[in-house]
């Protein structure tokens, strides 16, 4: 059941929001999705999902396309998100399940289910209205997986949440992967795809900018991070060959390196200055990578 | 259960048991009670207020049995009665609340009636005119036998003339008939024009809810816009039903009940002793097509806006269509046979009311009706088709809408190119 996409273009008039995108993202896998304001990705969702017609290109999910007669094996979570404020939880899940096609008595059992692991049992016959905005969060997040879906797009799962919710919500995502679903999710939180995700794709304006396993994603980015601590002067160093970026903090210096071999030559440098408190290479996190690809206009 | 049934009935049952529904539902049928039974609720308060009474002074001792016997044939409510007294007696009495009015009759020199009404307030001019028509009369017999004129001159004299009219066309209605039509058309022409206003209105505030709120996109993403759409519009067609069920049962039922005097007083004049099949039947196929013409149009408009308070105003130009098209068959009532009438009967929003006042009042050739049906339908599915087209892209629009340049962006949406 490979989610494949093949050179897909989507135009809205003269503005291009996606731009030959071709991604395939294996079965029962976590894929992420990143990148700036704007950059195409609920575009790409909503391609994905069939609510939009790509301008060009193809969209198979398993070979085929996926319309309305699959709805029952996606599950999605908007970016906006939205129920029926004057509709009970329960009411209010047993109908969004029972047109992804669920029975009302499988609906309940499953919403009871969620509740109790979200710590929310009282609310099943509350009002979305009386919930608070992150328990809203919750709700919604069951109306997108209550039928089991084999594939589920989550589009920012984790914005407005405080950190406990965030693991909880995070803890669920897992163990949805690891009964067999194929997860696409799409974050302006570069650790939470760092920490979740195999496969990862950078968009910007529209195409791909990075794409691929984080694995050889770092790999290939090739720079590394070198964090020293020391107690004397180390702005000499901001201008050493192979330094790419620096920035200086309260303790030392972090800089970004071209290699490994950098980080060699420079301790060799400054050992004999004096005591080196800290002397850390590091690989290079996802932000870093996003910031040098899509650029620093992104905070 | 198929995905748009199970919307049917969400929607059906969800707006079944809204207050506002049960409150309008309810308040309705409670208007509708009261007036088919409003001749016992005039009895009701007749019972002993009804009766005025009026005391009659009397200076020529010949004038008030008369007076009495023409005012018992105007209006068996007033009660006169001989006041033994003077003037200031009178007066009194009636400050005191013991009589309604005096009225002071006296012989002018030419020997005719000459009469004062005095009351506390002179605001019940009906009962005036009543005791006025009545005085004249009575000086209109004695101007005559003065002149000498016997009873069957005087006769003559007030006999109606006769002036009958006939309409030439074979089948067509006779003024009695015709009267009769207007009363029924009009009832059910107001009946379309506010359910028509009513249910479009819900259907354009309904779609925007789901919009405004969001849930639009987990909806779209499980089940076809298109399907949505008319799925909703069917659950509300079938609230519409309910409700014009209920209506119309309570109606019935209390009218058959109160059959006999209502038959007496205006609902008679008006065409209900006998409802014409064909009338209810063409009231049926306009209500629903004109519901489903201006349904299709609010879905529509309604998946244009993204904040509620938008509605209004983007349904703005449909509702004032509705309104065209009820003021012109209001002017249509009394002139149904004007070729204003006839033309504006063949355009589509404006069919479901023109052409159901021609049929309803008029005996046309059965193919303008149809040709009418025709050009409904026709429209119907074009704007149907067209709408589906615009509510698919208008649903994911959001943000500054409310004009109807979105109509364009929303079409964009769901092109290919």
């Amino acid at each position: 059941m490979v989610l494949k996409l093949e050179h897909v273009t989507k135009k809205f008039g003269d503005f291009t929001a996606v731009d030959d995108l071709s991604l395939e993202i294996p079965d029962k896998e976590m894929f992420g999705f990143l990148g700036a304001n704007g950059a195409g990705k609920t575009t790409t969702f909503r391609m994905i999902l069939g609510l939009l017609d790509a301008s060009g290109g193809k969209i198979t999910w398993d070979g085929k396309p996926i319309d309305y007669s699959t709805s029952h094996l996606v599950g999605y979570l908007p970016e906006e998100r939205g129920l029926y404020p004057k509709l009970k939880v329960r009411d209010q899940i047993v109908y969004l399940a029972r047109l992804r096609g669920m029975q009302k008595a499988k609906a309940l059992t499953e919403l009871k289910l969620w509740l109790d692991r979200f710590k929310i049992p009282e609310y099943e016959n509350k009002k979305v209205e009386e919930l608070s905005k992150g328990n809203q969060q919750k709700i919604q997040f069951i109306a997108a997986v209550v039928h089991k879906p084999k594939l589920l797009i989550l589009d920012e799962p984790f914005s407005g949440l405080d950190p406990v919710n965030v693991e909880m919500l995070k803890e669920a995502v897992l163990s949805l992967k690891e009964n067999g679903a194929t997860i696409v999710f799409s974050s302006h939180r570069m650790e939470h795809v760092e920490e979740m995700c195999e496969h990862l794709c950078i968009l910007q304006k529209g195409s791909p900018v990075v794409h691929g396993s984080l694995k050889e994603i770092k790999r290939s980015f090739g720079k590394k991070n070198l964090v020293i601590h020391a107690d004397f002067s180390l702005d000499s160093l901001k201008s050493y060959p192979g330094v790419v970026k620096s920035k200086t903090t309260m303790e030392g210096i972090h800089l970004q390196i071209e290699g490994e071999y950098i980080a060699e030559k420079i301790l060799k440098e400054i050992v004999n200055q004096g005591f080196i408190r800290k002397f850390s290479l590091e690989e290079p996190s996802l932000n870093d990578i996003f910031i040098e690809k899509v650029g620093d206009s992104y905070e | 259960m198929n995905s748009f049934w199970i919307i049917l009935f969400h929607t059906y049952i969800n707006k079944l048991k809204t207050k506002s529904f049960i409150i309008t539902t309810l308040l309705t049928v409670l208007i509708v009670l009261a007036l088919t039974n409003l001749n016992n609720i005039i009895d009701i308060f007749d019972k002993d207020g009804g009766k005025e009474n009026i005391a009659v002074l009397d200076e020529t001792g010949q004038l008030y049995e008369p007076f009495k016997k023409q005012v018992k044939l105007i209006n068996k409510d007033i009660k006169l009665s001989p006041f033994e007294g003077s003037v200031d007696n009178a007066e009194k009495a009636v400050e005191e609340g013991r009589y309604q009015g005096i009225v002071l009759l006296a012989m002018n020199e030419e020997n005719l009636p000459l009469a004062t009404y005095k009351a506390m307030s002179i605001a019940d001019s009906s009962m005036f005119t009543d005791l006025n028509t009545s005085l004249q009369q009575v000086k209109t017999m004695l101007a005559a036998s003065q002149i000498q004129l016997t009873a069957a001159q005087l006769e003559k004299l007030y006999e109606p003339v006769s002036f009958e009219k006939i309409a030439l066309e074979k089948n067509a209605k006779t003024e009695e008939e015709l009267n009769q039509a207007r009363g029924l058309v009009y009832v059910l022409l107001f009946i379309i024009y506010f359910s028509v206003i009513m249910y479009a209105n819900m259907i354009a505030m309904e779609v925007a809810t789901e919009k405004s709120s969001r849930v639009m996109e987990i909806l779209i993403s499980s089940v076809s816009p298109i399907k949505q759409m008319f799925a909703k519009i069917v659950g509300i067609g079938l609230l519409s039903l309910t409700q014009l069920a209920v209506f119309l049962s309570v109606g019935y039922f209390s009218f058959k009940q109160n059959m006999e005097s209502l038959k007496e007083g205006f609902m008679g004049v008006y065409g209900f002793g006998d409802i014409p099949f064909e009338t209810i039947l063409y009231a049926v196929i306009f209500f629903i097509l004109g519901y489903f013409l201006y349904a299709t149009l609010a879905a529509f408009l309604g998946s244009l806006v993204s904040r509620i308070e938008d509605v209004q105003q983007m349904i703005t130009p449909m509702t004032l269509l509705v309104v065209a098209g009820f003021m012109i068959a209001m002017f249509g009532l009394g002139k149904p046979d004007a070729s204003f009438i006839t033309v504006t009967s063949f355009i589509p929003f404006f069919t479901p009311m023109i052409m159901f006042l021609r049929v309803g009042m008029l005996t046309i050739p059965i193919w303008e009706a149809l040709i009418g049906i025709g050009i409904l339908v026709a429209t119907i599915t074009i704007l149907a088709i067209f709408g589906a087209r615009v509510y698919r892209g208008g649903v994911l629009m959001y943000g500054q809408s409310n004009s109807f340049k979105d109509i364009k962006k929303a079409l964009q949406l769901t092109k290919k190119e």
